[in-house]
C-alpha cells in the first residue's frame, strides 16, 4: 500500500505520461534557429561581426543594423551571432569529451567498486574541491586561452557529475542477473562492461548532456566577461556583455541583447534536457 | 559517532595531499616556464632582462626536483607562507586574509538569503505540488537556473543602481566603519548570489519534502488532526533540512565561482577581486596561495557538513 503510494507521487505522476508540448517544441525551434544561423553565419547576409563604422558608434537597432551596434561601431547582431558560435562549439565539444571520460571511469568506478573504485570516487572529491571557474580560469591563463584549451578544460569541469551519474547507474547493473550469466558464460570483464552494461547505462547518460552544455556554456560566458577567453578581435557574448557595460547607464542595449541571447540559449538547452529526462522516466537526482 | 568522525578525518587526509599537490603542480607542469610567466616573458610589452628572469628562478628554486619543491612550499604553506608577490612585495598571506573577511560576509550575506528564498518557495511548491503554485515557483527556478551569476548581477545593477538609484553600484564600507552603510554596499552583490542558488536549494527541498510527505508519520500526524501547516514545519521540514545542509555544502564551489564574478563587477575588495587582478598580473604566488586555500576551505567546510549530517541523522553514520 505504501509503495503503491509512492509511485504516484504528486509532481511524478507527470513523468510518465508527459506530453512534448511548446515548452519543448519552442526551445527547440530556438537553438535550431541559432544553430542554423552559427553553422553558415559565413554565407549569410551578416555584416562582418569585426568590423567598425564609425559614422555608426552605439547606433539604436535600424534597418542597416539590425540590433545596432556596440561602442566601436561594429553590428551587435552579427557578433552576437558570431560569438554564439563560439559558445556553441565549446558547448557541444566539452560536454561530450567530458561525458566520454566521465562515462569510462564511472563504469570502471562502479565495476570494480574496492580500490580503483575509491580511488576514482577520490579523484573526483578533488577536482570538485577546485570551484569550476576558479580551475578554468587558472589553467586557461597558464596555459592560453585558445579554443582547444578551452574545451579542454572545461570538458574537465564536467567529468565529476558525469563520473558519479555513470558510477550510480554502474551500480545498479552490475548486480543484475544478465550480468551474471554473461559472467558464467565466461564473458571477460571488457566484455561484460562494454557489452552489458554500457547499452543500459547510455541512454540515462545522455539525458543529462544538455544541462551540461547549458553549465558549460554559462562557465564560458563567465570567463570570456572576466576577460580570460578567447582574446579579441573574436567576439563572444561574455566579453561583448563585459565591454558593454562601461555604457550601461545610457546604451543598455549593448549589454543586454548579448545577455539575452545567451539566457535563452541557456534555458532552452535547460528546458529540453529537462523534458528528455522526464522523458527517460529516471529518478532525478538532487542536483 | 566518535568512530565516524575519525573516519572522516582519516579521508580528510590523502584529499588534501591530492588538493595541495594538484594547486601546486599544475602551475609547475603547464606548458611554459614559471619564471618567464613572472617576468612577464611572451606578453606584448615586456622588455625582459634575462637577469630578471634568472634571478626570479634562482628565488623559487625553480632548479631543484620538483617533488622536493613542492614538500618545501607546503610545509611552508602549513605555516601561511606562500610567499610573496613580485610587484608589491606584498605577502601572498597578508593580502589573502586581508580581503577574507570580505569574501566570507559576501558569502555567509548571500547564503542566508538564498535559504531565507529557498525554503517558503521548496514548502509551497512541494505543498501544491502539480498544481499552478508548483508551476510558478518551478518556472522561476528555471529562469533562475539559465541566467549565469555575471547577468544577474548586472540586471541587479542596472534596476537598484542605474534605474531606482537606491543601492550603490560599487564602492565598499569596512564593517568597522558603518554598519548601515557597510549592508547597503554589500545587499545587492549577496542578493545576486543568491539568486543563483536559491533555485538549486528550492528544486532539491520540494523533491525531498514531496518524499517525506509520502511517509507514515505524516500520515499519522494527519490522522491525529494536526494542522497542515504545522506538520509541514514541524515534522516534514525537519528531516529535510539535512538534505539541505548537504547541498549547501556541495554549493560552495559554485557559490565561490559565482562570488569571483560578482565582486568583480560590484567592485569588492574580496578573494575573488584579488584572484583576477592577480591572473592579469602575472602574480602566480598569488594564484597559487589563493586556489590551495579555496581549495582546503571546500574540503574542510565539506567535512563540517558530513560530521554535522551524522550527528543529526544517525542513520548515516552506519
Amino acid at each position: 500500500m505504501i509503495s503503491m503510494s509512492k509511485q504516484t507521487t504528486p509532481g511524478q505522476e507527470n513523468y510518465v505520461t508527459i506530453n512534448l508540448n511548446l515548452t519543448f517544441w519552442l526551445p527547440v525551434t530556438w537553438i535550431c534557429i541559432l544553430l542554423f544561423s552559427v553553422v553558415f553565419a559565413d554565407f549569410l547576409p551578416f555584416n562582418d561581426p569585426t568590423e567598425s563604422d564609425f559614422t555608426a558608434l552605439k547606433a539604436r537597432p535600424s534597418y542597416e543594423f539590425f540590433l545596432g551596434t556596440d561602442v566601436l561601431g561594429r553590428d551587435i547582431f552579427s557578433r552576437i551571432i558570431y560569438g554564439a558560435r563560439i559558445s556553441l562549439t565549446v558547448g557541444f565539444f566539452a560536454p561530450v569529451l567530458g561525458m566520454i571520460i566521465g562515462l569510462m571511469l564511472g563504469m570502471l568506478a562502479g565495476y570494480y567498486r574496492q580500490k580503483l573504485g575509491s580511488f576514482i570516487v577520490g579523484l573526483m572529491d578533488v577536482i570538485l574541491a577546485f570551484p569550476n571557474i576558479v580551475l578554468a580560469m587558472c589553467i586557461l591563463f597558464f596555459a592560453g586561452a585558445t579554443m582547444f584549451n578551452l574545451i579542454l578544460v572545461l570538458s574537465i569541469t564536467s567529468i565529476p557529475a558525469n563520473t558519479r551519474i555513470a558510477r550510480a547507474s554502474t551500480l545498479v547493473f552490475a548486480g543484475r542477473e544478465f550480468v551474471l550469466a554473461a559472467r558464467s558464460q565466461g564473458a571477460s570483464d571488457l566484455r561484460i562492461l562494454c557489452q552489458e552494461i554500457l547499452p543500459n547505462i547510455i541512454l540515462p547518460q545522455l539525458a543529462y548532456i544538455l544541462s551540461f552544455m547549458s553549465i558549460v556554456i554559462m562557465i564560458e560566458g563567465s570567463l570570456a566577461f572576466l576577460g580570460v577567453g578567447i582574446p579579441p578581435p573574436t567576439p563572444t557574448l561574455g566579453s561583448m556583455i563585459a565591454q558593454g557595460f562601461s555604457d550601461i547607464n545610457t546604451d543598455p542595449h549593448i549589454t543586454f541583447l548579448p545577455a539575452l541571447f545567451l539566457f535563452l540559449t541557456v534555458l532552452s538547452l535547460n528546458l529540453i534536457g529537462d523534458q528528455l529526462r522526464k522523458k527517460f522516466i529516471i529518478r532525478q537526482s538532487a542536483i | 559517532m566518535l568512530h565516524y568522525i575519525r573516519r572522516k578525518l582519516f579521508h580528510l587526509i590523502p584529499i588534501t595531499f591530492a588538493v595541495t599537490a594538484l594547486s601546486f603542480f599544475f602551475v609547475n607542469l603547464l606548458p611554459g616556464d614559471v619564471a618567464d610567466a613572472i617576468a612577464g616573458v611572451g606578453t606584448d610589452n615586456a622588455v625582459v632582462d634575462e637577469a630578471v628572469v634568472a634571478a626570479i628562478r634562482e628565488d623559487l628554486g625553480l632548479d631543484r626536483p620538483l617533488l622536493n619543491r613542492y614538500l618545501s612550499w607546503l610545509g611552508n604553506a602549513f605555516t601561511g607562507e606562500f610567499g610573496k608577490s613580485y610587484q608589491t612585495g606584498q605577502s601572498v598571506f597578508d593580502a589573502i586574509v586581508l580581503r577574507l573577511p570580505v569574501t566570507l560576509q559576501l558569502l555567509i550575506m548571500a547564503q542566508c538569503l538564498a535559504v531565507l528564498f529557498a525554503i517558503p518557495a521548496g514548502i509551497l511548491a512541494a505543498y501544491r505540488a502539480g498544481k499552478p503554485t508548483d508551476k510558478i515557483i518551478t518556472t522561476l527556478t528555471f529562469a533562475f537556473l539559465a541566467a549565469p551569476s555575471f547577468i544577474i548581477a548586472i540586471i541587479l545593477a542596472f534596476i537598484f543602481a542605474v534605474v531606482l538609484n537606491w543601492f550603490p553600484a560599487t564602492g565598499y564600507v569596512p564593517l568597522s566603519e558603518d554598519l548601515y552603510s557597510n549592508l547597503r554596499s554589500f545587499l545587492l552583490p549577496a542578493l545576486a548570489l543568491a539568486l543563483i542558488e536559491w533555485p538549486i536549494l528550492s528544486r532539491v527541498l520540494r523533491n525531498d519534502l514531496i518524499e517525506t510527505l509520502q511517509e507514515d508519520f505524516i500520515l499519522l500526524a494527519k490522522a491525529k488532526g494536526l494542522s497542515y501547516a504545522y506538520i509541514l514545519l514541524r515534522h516534514a521540514l525537519r528531516p529535510s533540512s539535512f538534505t539541505l545542509i548537504t547541498i549547501v555544502g556541495i554549493q560552495l564551489g559554485n557559490l565561490i565561482s559565482g562570488a569571483v564574478i560578482v565582486e568583480s563587477i560590484f567592485a569588492l575588495p574580496g578573494i575573488g577581486t584579488l584572484l583576477v587582478a592577480s591572473i592579469h598580473a602575472r602574480e602566480i604566488l598569488m594564484v597559487q596561495g589563493i586556489i590551495v586555500i579555496m581549495a582546503v576551505a571546500y574540503v574542510i567546510i565539506n567535512l563540517v557538513v558530513d560530521i554535522l549530517y551524522g550527528a543529526l541523522d544517525p542513520r548515516i553514520r552506519q
